[in-house]
């Protein structure tokens, strides 16, 4: 399943119509311990660059923006009482949530793995 | 690093909770240089009345070697810095902020009258050495008492100073801190800094904290930030900081202030910073507006997640009428929080007649 990134350091895993989305390493370490992780309610629409989840750290809140327009079908439950998941595993048991793609096509903006880590090798 | 106050300075090491929760167990090591280190000497006496006249401390009860927090006002009550004052054979040691430094070096010298020397002390640095564990890892250096009368720094009290001999280096250690914990302030000169830092690390009690955790260790201790939960706009009643003003000088006056503030002690302030503990597991930071139903009480002047509460806890400057039950606007959505008595977590200092 290809795996594509956003300059905003968000991930998204795509399977056909439906993708998985997270923060990426890099990212997660910027924001430090992570404290809360308020996700979007599912069934929400979201619009490519919206802001669709809040991960508070003890340094301060982020945004986490939608890498594609969509629909959430599915949060990651287990954040509740772990949100330092994020911290530990961002791009695997720290996801944030899954939702069908309105158009799957849509990778505009969206950055490979070497487009990502050439970014994030320039910061 | 991030830059503070002019200086290149740790935010982390290993982690804000971890290092947090270290210091709170164990005892984390904080370079505070940034802190300025101020020296006025002169005619004691009149050096005395210099500092008495710029802020609401009687210097008149503090002995040798004795330590005392104070603030510096401006002629409406206005805080301009918070800081410490020591007294030292022949001088008075002041450690003010960093981000203040300057402005205070100017307001103090435009004010001090002659007989009087002010100096900025600027070849020494401060690393605060602060948890339970403190005072065995500080002991275990070995520091030698210099001068009659000084004790060990394991017998130290609470805001109590001396000199010390260590490895060469003349060290001025205080017990003190902003954590809420025992521990230690130790002045050093900067060709030993680096030195006296590795040689406290190799204890395994001690573990280097950056700046986030300095700030959520302080926070939980309720202790006000200047810049932050106490401002120019903000008076010492209001700033909840009865304390700091002395009794003797209440009565008699002659510092900046003494007018409104005195009224303000009479008449209650018109608004004062409070402790809030939020419900849920959002924090709320500075600027976030406080409300009683609808009306708009106040402000959030510092808050963050509190790792040893396990919760968001803040500080807020709030009307003197607001109720105990509130909330607060984080990000539009709004957070419930109760007021709290501070500190949040009790102070664990190593007061006079403690065992």
């Amino acid at each position: 399943m290809p795996r594509f990134y956003t300059p905003d350091h968000e991930w998204i895993e795509i399977d056909g119509s439906h993708a998985r989305v997270g923060i990426t390493t890099f990212a997660q370490g910027q924001l430090g311990d992570i404290t809360f992780v308020e996700l979007p309610a599912v069934g929400a629409t979201l619009t490519k660059g919206d802001s669709a989840a809040v991960i508070d750290s003890v340094k301060a809140a982020s945004d986490v923006y939608a890498p594609a327009a969509g629909t959430v079908t599915a949060v990651n439950d287990g954040l509740a009482d772990a949100p330092d998941l994020v911290n530990s595993a961002p791009e695997s048991d720290g996801w944030l949530w899954d939702m069908t793609l309105a158009d799957a096509a849509d990778t505009a903006g969206l950055l490979d793995q070497a487009a990502y880590d050439a970014l994030v090798a320039g910061l | 690093m991030v830059p503070f106050a002019g200086h290149a300075m740790p935010l982390q090491y290993d982690g804000i909770i971890a290092e947090h929760r270290w210091t709170r167990e164990a005892a984390g090591l904080f370079d505070v240089s940034h802190m300025g280190q101020l020296l006025i000497g002169g005619d004691m006496a009149l050096a005395a009345a210099a500092i008495e006249a710029l802020m609401p401390i009687d210097l008149a009860t503090l002995p040798l070697g004795g330590q005392r927090y104070s603030l510096l006002l401006a002629d409406n009550g206005g805080i301009l810095d918070d800081l410490i004052v020591t007294r030292w054979p022949g001088m008075f040691f002041v450690v003010v902020n960093g981000a203040t430094c300057a402005a205070d070096l100017a307001h103090i010298a435009a004010r001090l009258p002659a007989g009087v020397t002010l100096t900025h002390r600027t070849d020494h640095g401060l690393l605060a050495l602060q948890g339970p564990r403190a005072v065995e890892a500080l002991a275990a250096l070995g520091l030698e008492p210099a001068a009659p009368g000084i004790v060990p720094v394991e017998a130290l009290w609470f805001m109590a100073a001396g000199p010390y001999r260590w490895r060469g280096h003349d060290l001025h250690v205080s017990r003190s801190g902003y954590t809420g914990e025992d521990g230690f302030e130790i002045a050093v000169p900067l060709a030993a800094i680096a030195a006296l830092a590795d040689a406290l690390c190799v204890h395994p009690a001690v573990r280097p904290v950056g700046l986030g955790a300095r700030d959520s260790l302080r926070l939980e201790a309720g202790l006000p930030l200047y810049g932050h939960d106490l401002t120019p706009d903000i008076d010492p009643v209001a700033a909840d900081l009865r304390f700091a003003i002395a009794r003797r000088r209440r009565a008699e006056g002659g510092f900046p202030g003494h007018g409104p503030i005195i009224a303000a002690l009479a008449d209650g302030p018109a608004r004062r910073r409070v402790g809030l503990l939020l419900d849920g597991r959002l924090a709320a930071r500075e600027g976030a507006v406080v409300f009683a139903g609808d009306r708009a009480v106040g402000q959030v002047t510092s808050g963050g997640f509190a790792p040893s509460l396990d919760r968001p806890i803040a500080m807020a400057m709030v009307a003197a009428d607001a109720p105990d039950t509130l909330t607060i606007d984080v990000r539009g959505r709004r957070i419930a929080a109760t007021r709290t008595a501070l500190p949040f977590i009790p102070h664990r200092y190593h007061r006079k007649g403690a065992q």
